[in-house]
């Protein structure tokens, strides 16, 4: 058993099975290896620390200690205390610093541990970082990254200040990017695009994925911002997802699939800008939709991506848009609470076969 | 401290500048030319030059809501920045960012930063990128009383003084956080004491001297520069108009108000030019027209500038 089944089990997470061959993204021939999303991360921020002096990282803890999830381990050891630069607990000033350092010419990667904690920095994110430009007239860019760790799981157990999905705060603010890798290879390709980048960009790391483990193609690669990913093609429904949603997704499709049932599986791999686009062709396409976000329901990301569905694909929907998300709810302590509030993979296929059978 | 003749009347210059133009553009507001508010700088002049002309061109400035003062005393052109006052494509920000957040990037402003103490954090960033990149850079971030009770400065300071950044810090205490006197939100009288809580120099100046402002300015740039870390720079200062243009100001009486305005710095300047020798009568009357037309000038020229068009109002939000 892999590390990452291990851990589906141990997380509880409804299947068993959710393995690393759900999702293959190196097609077949291209010399690959496979690594976890931990790893995937950490080598996207070695490849673009030694490609280009600028980019340096700053954070808590993410000196020897490697970071709250170990992903700048080995970092500091290469790199040294001023490109792998540990703080004060000082979010705001982090994220201001970061601001700062990118106006005169650097490409800061903060990290900051939990997305819980980055209301402390929501000030210099969301006033200050992504309003420069746009308040200044176009007279500078602000090219940083901020990592934070979100999401959580069964068996993580880390409740209502470490375990929220908090995509939407940002993704409501225009002058932010907010990108959500689900896979080892989204999340490398899409970070060293995040850091190569002009503009802020949130990226958010689901904290259950990090020992997930996936092909990554050996050579550099980067993929694009702002594009969804079709992650299974299919005729009869179009699930909408992302984060660790794409996994409990591609799990449902593929059950799904021994009955007859052809799932497509979009995954909003970047929140903000949204690819509406994809959404739209998926569902006039297939005529279904059901929507899958870890997040709380009310003005959650499913609210944004249904409209999407309504102006782009109303005419040719056989049913109603269903919706699977977390609940309305602070994310409780015990196991058996958190499955009462989070999605999982039985929630996602009830979800497929309500509107199949609409 | 000698300081050169022509370097006293560019003080000279500025203060007036500043002053000539929060006159102009607090006219324009009463006649309801300019929408938003604007947050005069009238009776800090000294503070603002005092610093800036302790710069070079290549150092940064972050400022406040109240920052007309800031970006005129590091070079701006009152032209632009009128035309960004009245919201026109000619502005520094063409007209995206208005009074309160006017940037002049060409002259080392990372401009005007409305929250307050917001620009503090970002200042520590220039400083530790000059200082990540060899550069032999200094940044400065200008913030009020009210800013030094904001995490912002604490925050700030702290991680200025453990990374020896080239950063100053200065601390302009008009006294009041919009209507609420320091001496009610701060213990400390002297605010340059909570400089000690963070192993830096914390220097308290007369900050309706420009001299003093300056000399002080010029020690803690210096010390910035040569890697020996950050100053927090008190100015004691005053605001001679409200919190905006038009405020009702029922929170101070007239008496104090008249009692500040007979310190105003740029008389005090002037009797000094004077009395030390250094200019004469004809030579400050002329400072004084040659800023008047060009204040005149300014309204003019953002009053005939062309709106920015609404076509474009999407541009700048991404690079």
């Amino acid at each position: 058993m892999s590390t990452a089944e291990r851990d589906a089990v141990s997380l509880g997470a409804v299947t068993p099975t959710m393995s690393p061959d759900v999702i293959v993204q190196v097609p077949k021939g291209v010399p690959a290896k496979e690594i976890s999303y931990q790893e995937a991360i950490r080598e996207a921020l070695r490849e673009e620390m030694l490609r280009d002096e600028r980019v340096f990282l700053i954070g808590e803890d993410i000196g020897k200690h490697g970071g709250a999830f170990g992903v700048t381990r080995t970092l500091f050891d290469q790199f040294g205390p001023e490109r792998v630069r540990n703080t004060p607990i000082s979010e705001n000033t982090i994220v201001g610093a970061a601001t700062g350092a990118a106006l005169v010419g650097l490409r800061p990667v903060a990290e900051i541990m939990f997305v819980d904690f980055s209301g402390l920095a929501m000030d210099q994110i969301c006033n200050q970082a992504a309003k420069l430009r746009f308040m200044t007239g176009g007279q500078c860019r602000v090219p940083w990254v901020i990592r934070m760790a979100q999401g959580g799981g069964a068996g993580k157990s880390t409740a209502a200040q470490h375990s929220q999905s908090l995509e939407v705060w940002y993704a409501h603010v225009p002058g932010l990017k907010v990108v959500l890798p689900s896979t080892p290879y989204d999340a490398k390709g899409l970070l060293k695009a995040a850091i190569r980048d002009d503009n802020p960009v949130i990226f958010l790391e689901h904290k259950l994925l990090y020992s997930f483990r996936g092909l990554v193609p050996e050579e550099d690669y980067v993929l694009p911002l702002s594009q969804c990913d079709v992650k299974r093609g299919g005729e009869d429904v179009t699930v909408v997802a992302s984060g660790y949603m794409v996994w409990h997704s591609m799990m449902a499709a593929q059950m799904l699939a021994e009955e007859g049932i052809s799932v497509e599986v979009v995954d909003v791999r970047t929140i903000s800008p949204l690819d509406e686009e994809t959404i739209g062709r998926s569902v006039r396409k297939t005529g279904r939709a059901v929507l899958v976000a870890e997040a709380c329901r009310s003005y959650g990301p499913t609210g944004e991506w249904g409209m999407v569905v309504i102006e782009q694909a109303f005419d040719y929907l056989q049913a109603p848009i269903v919706r699977v998300t977390g609940r309305n709810s602070p994310i409780p302590f015990a196991d058996s609470l958190e499955r009462g509030v989070w999605p999982d993979t039985q929630k996602v296929v009830n979800a497929i076969r309500g509107v199949m059978e609409w | 401290m000698e300081i050169k003749r022509d370097m006293l009347l560019e003080m000279y210059r500025r203060m007036v500048r500043i002053r000539e133009f929060e006159l102009a553009a607090i006219d324009l507001f009463k006649r309801g030319q300019v929408k938003g508010t604007i947050h005069a700088y009238i009776g800090q002049e000294a503070s603002a030059v005092g610093v800036c002309m302790a710069l070079r061109p290549g150092d940064l400035i972050a400022g406040t809501h109240r920052s007309h003062g800031h970006n005129i005393a590091k070079g701006a052109d009152p032209k632009r920045m009128m035309a960004e006052i009245l919201g026109k494509e000619t502005g520094y920000c063409k007209g995206r960012g208005g009074s309160m957040h006017i940037a002049a990037f060409e002259t080392g402003s990372l401009g005007a930063l409305a929250v307050v103490g917001a620009g503090i954090p970002i200042a520590v960033g220039a400083a530790l990128g000059f200082k990540m990149r060899g550069e032999d850079r200094v940044a400065v971030s200008f913030t009020g009383d009210g800013g030094s009770n904001t995490g912002n400065f604490h925050e700030g300071l702290n991680m200025a003084s453990i990374w020896d950044l080239p950063v100053v810090f200065v601390l302009e205490n008009n006294l009041y956080a919009v209507s609420t006197n320091i001496r009610d939100t701060a213990k400390a009288r002297d605010l340059s004491i909570r400089a000690q809580a963070y192993d830096i120099p914390g220097v308290r100046v007369d900050g309706f001297d420009v001299l003093a402002v300056y000399e002080a300015a010029v020690e803690a740039v210096a010390r910035a520069r040569h890697g020996k870390g950050p100053t927090l720079l008190v100015t004691e200062a005053y605001r001679f108009e409200g919190h905006y243009a038009g405020e009702p100001e029922v929170y101070r009486s007239r008496a104090e108000v008249e009692e500040y305005r007979k310190r105003d710095p740029i008389p005090r300047f002037r009797t000094y030019l004077l009395e030390e020798g250094k200019a004469s009568q004809d030579e400050l009357d002329a400072i004084g027209q040659e800023i008047e037309q060009e204040i005149a000038d300014a309204v003019t020229f953002a009053k005939e500038s062309p709106e920015p068009d609404p076509a474009m109002a999407l541009d700048y939000i991404y690079a």
